[in-house]
């Protein structure tokens, strides 16, 4: 019975061959073991990772120095840690994975990372964003982002280009919420602004209905009111209870990291979003050859109706530095050889010029002011101000656990 | 307008909203399990669709939103149909134990055909004007979507307490509910009026969940991450009064929108604190009917 | 149930017999020890399988005998693991047998009060209490960010080799077996209770409450004492998973686990205890076999099983296997 089942599950797994044909005793089979969302409330984050993951194999097959990978793909489900972690340990002991990448939730990762460490398999982490889990193992590198990438220089772009001397913050109750709102809170009071109210909007599966919170923030009239909630339905909602609350016409600004002007969202936002500004490390209407490229790509392969985002841009990146460590150990994918290789690794990614920062393997990336603009009909999003290679703050200023 | 005032007026407002809103997407289950008696967990699974065709209704073929809310009841109740026929109807009489389990097995089949049919991105969809901004009522601004909600709640509970108080086939519905062997015996056909409820608890939940996509969102596991506040709605109202579930969603919406008001980081505890509180102190629910 | 045995006079010689092992009953055990041998490379998922036929054991105590129909039970899994988590993680207690006895005794005490108030009430009632208990301890794990790590979850938990010998390693050997003395002392424990004189008062409360009432027995303590030693075994299940995974999240106390528990006791079938044992094998493979062959739409397959599954084996698995000897057995006589 059980046999069976292996194999379908064997046949089932994605088998991806890379191009180029190279004599056959050189060219390896790397086994990467994919742990990704595909079920439940946040599948669209793993459609949009392993998308991006899956262009990034058809359209640079040469990257991987004439090897090829086949990816094992398992579905984390919940934010919970243990299916994520039952699923690690059976791809290094069963499936006997030389590398394992995906993880959308942080706990996902924290539960898995000491198998990295235990079975000496490198994990390139596609979203996780609480600051510090790449110190939880020394095989762990992030290509994706932390709260503090857009939190914190929002915080002072905030206080010095849009006149925010006071601000409330609005976030859900849930790490990268906090996280999010005490780099809005780093940055802003280190330009000289104050925020005046933090409202925890409940948790990450609360029903996403924020309009007590917002009417409270209407009743305190700061000058800008920054919102984390995750992308998605939450996100979605920050827009709509916005203008209907009559925050706008109140005179309160709405600023935030970019999961609240999601690409995929953009266009049910409604004109009224136009001129809304948030900070940012991709939008698929970004203006470089690399990025036109990989949204052309994009539609090619998936429908001209649908768009990547940031989520899918980390897939992307994250198959790239596969595809470099694959090339710079010649397929001998090692542990120590992987995070060697990806220390400071530098890439031209649809988001700009990336690194992953030798000191503590996280990405080094441009944090981008967007401003949402309306051009032929459509609502996109323009780059109007620049952060250039920001350093997750969190570790570069010690921060509670980032300190370690 | 006095702070303390304005404040009390926005939290009874969006509270009221908000409960609305509840009731509406609840209705149908108060309908399928007080008065059928069947434990319908799918009944998140009916929501989801509703709001999937409403979408489908307005982004591929041009529907206004309004046509679409009706034309995702229509759909949905005619297809609930055959699905009663063909897997409800041999469990009316089986224990709630294998219902919980056929309907669990409905809501992850659900899950899974949405998620094949429309994908796991959240669509979205554009309200007309008239439903987005915000309308003034004289003394103060509210929100036009929520003022909106709250109309079609009060419009629904009334059609609801004609059709069930007033018509003919209401008065079937309740004589079938009360003593199912009596009705048959006054030549009340049963199992066909066990559809038409059905189909109008599934309607009224697609309805609802076309409504909701401006509020929560949409995505395929809508059939079920709401099910814990169907259920206490239900429950809290009594099983089987549909003025109860009207009252319970209200109460509820209120005391949950004044928590998060005025303690924000008592996240959801308060809905759960109200209606444990509730089903202490009146077990069989607000308007429920003692049962043995 | 099995139809009484008509010929039989002696009601005490009929329940003496009911106790009795059969042979079939060392099945689950040899399919567990051959497991081990005949797929090492399985011991995870092996585990899984064993930590919730542990949890739906306990469900099946007051579920199966009681009649309680519980949609929170993963409160007390939850109060288990999160006491063996916090006891290794905060206090650097990191004995895994002691832990899980403590995991278990912490939560046969939140079951103790919790029952003490929810069990005054029945039906839809009481499983709305139990759902929401579950939830408001959720967010209450979540709230004490400082004790329970919340969402991201309490990290640190390091435990020490079983009898100072058998670490936890990669491929889950040790544990395998240590989950597997859990199981059979939670299942010695529970089948002894269900056929004492206690168990069979338990199955008079669950079908006339009225009538045991009447015959003067404690109906209340009854219930609470059932409900405690349920919990307490729930807990010992998520003491075991704290252990297992060196983490706990606040998933633990989830509604998914309340509902994915019932599922698989349902499943398998109720108040017959190896209902458990089915349920829990069948759903956890199930689960895990179709999630990796189609990771998008594995949902699915699930929801197609439960619902044939209803269709055609009414009072879950092994209730249609009974009803299908039982005519098997009509047909021949």
């Amino acid at each position: 019975m059980k046999r069976n089942f292996k194999l379908v599950a064997l046949t089932a797994a994605t088998a991806l061959t890379a191009g180029l044909l190279v004599a056959g005793a050189s060219a390896k089979e790397v086994k990467i073991g994919v742990v990704l969302t595909y079920s439940g409330g946040a599948a669209h984050f793993g459609e949009q990772i392993g998308r991006g993951m899956d262009l990034y194999i058809k359209q640079h097959p040469e990257a991987f120095g004439g090897h090829t990978v086949k990816l094992i793909k398992r579905d984390s489900k919940r934010p919970g840690g243990d299916i994520a972690k039952n699923a690690v340990q059976e791809l290094i002991t069963r499936e006997k994975v030389d590398l394992l990448t995906g993880f959308v939730f942080s706990p996902n990762a924290m539960a898995s990372a000491p198998l990295a460490t235990k079975g000496k398999v490198p994990m390139v982490i596609m979203n996780a964003g609480t600051a510090w889990i790449p110190s939880l193992s020394p095989y762990i590198a992030r290509v994706s982002f932390t709260m503090w990438h857009s939190g914190y220089p929002m915080g002072k772009y905030a206080h010095d280009k849009l006149g925010c001397k006071t601000a409330a913050a609005g976030f859900t109750n849930y790490p990268p919420g906090k996280d999010s709102r005490n780099a809005f809170q780093t940055g802003l009071q280190e330009a000289g602004g104050k925020l005046v109210e933090s409202i925890p909007m409940g948790g990450p599966r609360d029903v996403p209905d924020f309009t007590p919170f917002f009417q409270r923030v209407k009743d305190l009239k700061p000058d800008c009111f920054f919102v984390f909630v995750p992308a998605g339905n939450h996100a979605a909602a920050v827009f709509k209870t916005y203008s209907a609350v009559g925050l706008k016409a109140a005179g309160v600004r709405l600023i935030g990291p970019g999961d609240i002007t999601q690409d995929t969202k953009l266009q049910g936002m409604g004109d009224g979003a136009v001129g809304m500004i948030t900070m940012h490390h991709y939008a698929a209407d970004y203006d470089n050859p690399e990025n036109r490229a990989f949204v052309a790509a994009w539609k090619k392969a998936y429908g001209a109706d649908t768009t990547p985002d940031f989520m899918a841009v980390q897939g992307w990146d994250g198959m790239a530095a596969i595809a470099h460590a694959i090339k710079a150990q010649n397929g001998d994918v090692t542990a120590d050889g992987t995070i060697n290789a990806l220390k400071g690794w530098t890439y031209r990614s649809p988001r700009g010029s990336i690194t992953i920062d030798p000191e503590t393997r996280d990405i080094i990336m441009d944090a981008n002011v967007h401003r949402v603009v309306k051009k032929g009909g459509r609502l996109m999003i323009e780059v109007i101000d620049t952060v250039p290679q920001v350093k997750d703050p969190c570790k570069a200023l010690k921060i509670g656990k980032c300190a370690k | 307008m006095n702070p303390v005032l304005n404040a009390a007026v926005s939290i009874l407002f969006d509270g009221l909203a908000y409960g609305m809103l509840l009731f509406i997407i609840s209705v149908g289950l108060s309908i399928t399990m007080g008065l059928m008696g069947f434990v319908n967990l799918a009944h998140g699974a009916f929501a989801m669709a509703g709001g999937y065709v409403t979408v489908s209704l307005m982004n591929l073929l041009g529907v206004p939103f309004l046509p679409a809310l009706g034309g995702a009841f229509v759909i949905v109740a005619a297809v609930s149909m055959p699905i009663e026929r063909l897997i409800y109807l041999p469990l009316y009489r089986a224990g709630e134990l294998d219902q919980v389990l056929l309907s669990i097995g409905v809501v992850f089949m659900a899950i899974a055909g949405a998620t094949f049919v429309w994908g796991s991105t959240p669509p979205s969809i554009r309200m007309p004007d008239f439903l987005t901004g915000q309308v003034d009522l004289g003394f103060k601004t509210f929100p036009a979507y929520r003022t909106f909600t709250i109309g079609v709640g009060m419009a629904m509970i009334l059609a609801l307490w004609l059709g069930f108080e007033r018509t003919i086939i209401g008065a079937k519905i309740r004589a079938a509910v009360d003593n199912r062997a009596m009705a048959q015996a006054v030549g009340i056909d049963v199992d066909r009026l066990f559809v038409v409820t059905f189909a109008l608890g599934s309607g009224l939940a697609a309805m609802g969940g076309g409504l909701a996509i401006e509020i929560v969102g949409l995505s395929p596991p809508f059939a079920i991450q709401y099910l814990v506040f169907f259920l206490i709605v239900v429950a809290v109202g009594g099983l089987g009064s549909i003025r109860g579930a009207f009252v319970a969603a209200i109460v509820l919406g209120i005391i949950d929108t004044a928590g998060k008001y005025l303690w924000p980081d008592g996240g959801a505890f308060f809905i759960y604190a109200a209606a444990v509180l509730l089903l202490l102190v009146k077990p069989w629910g607000l308007f429920g009917r003692e049962q043995t | 149930m099995n139809a009484p045995d008509r010929s039989a006079p002696d009601p005490h010689g009929f329940l003496r017999g009911r106790e009795r092992w059969r042979p079939v009953e060392a099945l689950p055990w040899l399919i567990a020890i051959g497991a081990f041998f005949a797929l090492p490379d399985y011991m995870i998922l092996g585990t899984q399988v064993i930590t919730m036929i542990i949890f739906a054991l306990s469900l099946d105590l007051i579920l199966g005998y009681a009649g309680i129909v519980s949609l929170g039970h993963a409160a007390y899994f939850g109060a288990g693991a999160y006491a063996t988590g916090m006891l290794s993680a905060h206090l650097g207690w990191g004995e895994p047998i002691s832990g899980l006895l403590f995991g278990g005794a912490v939560a046969g005490l939140v079951g103790f009060v919790s029952g003490w108030v929810l069990l005054r009430y029945h039906g839809l009632t009481l499983l709305m209490l139990t759902l929401a208990t579950a939830i408001m301890l959720q967010e209450l794990a979540n709230v004490l960010e400082v004790w329970t790590g919340g969402f991201d979850g309490l990290l640190g938990m390091e435990f020490t080799p079983l009898f100072g010998l058998f670490e936890n390693d990669l491929w889950g050997h040790a544990y395998y077996w240590y989950a597997l003395a859990v199981l059979a002392i939670c299942f010695l424990f529970a089948r002894r209770l269900v056929h004492s004189a206690f168990g069979r008062t338990l199955v008079g409360i669950r079908e006339n409450t009225r009538r045991m009432h009447a015959i003067g027995s404690p109906v209340h303590w009854r219930l609470v004492t059932v409900y405690t030693a349920s919990a307490t075994m729930a807990g010992l299940a998520g003491a075991l998973f704290a252990e297992i995974n060196a983490y706990v999240t606040l998933d633990v106390l989830s509604f998914a686990r309340s509902g994915a528990v019932l599922i698989v006791l349902i499943l398998g079938g109720t108040g017959r205890l190896y209902g458990a044992f089915v349920g829990a094998t069948v759903y956890v493979i199930l689960e895990d076999e179709l999630a990796k062959a189609s990771p998008e739409f594995w949902e699915f397959g699930v929801g197609l099983v439960l619902v044939l599954v209803v269709l055609f084996f009414r009072g879950g698995l092994l209730g249609g296997l009974d009803s299908a000897a039982r005519r098997l057995k009509e047909a021949r006589s």
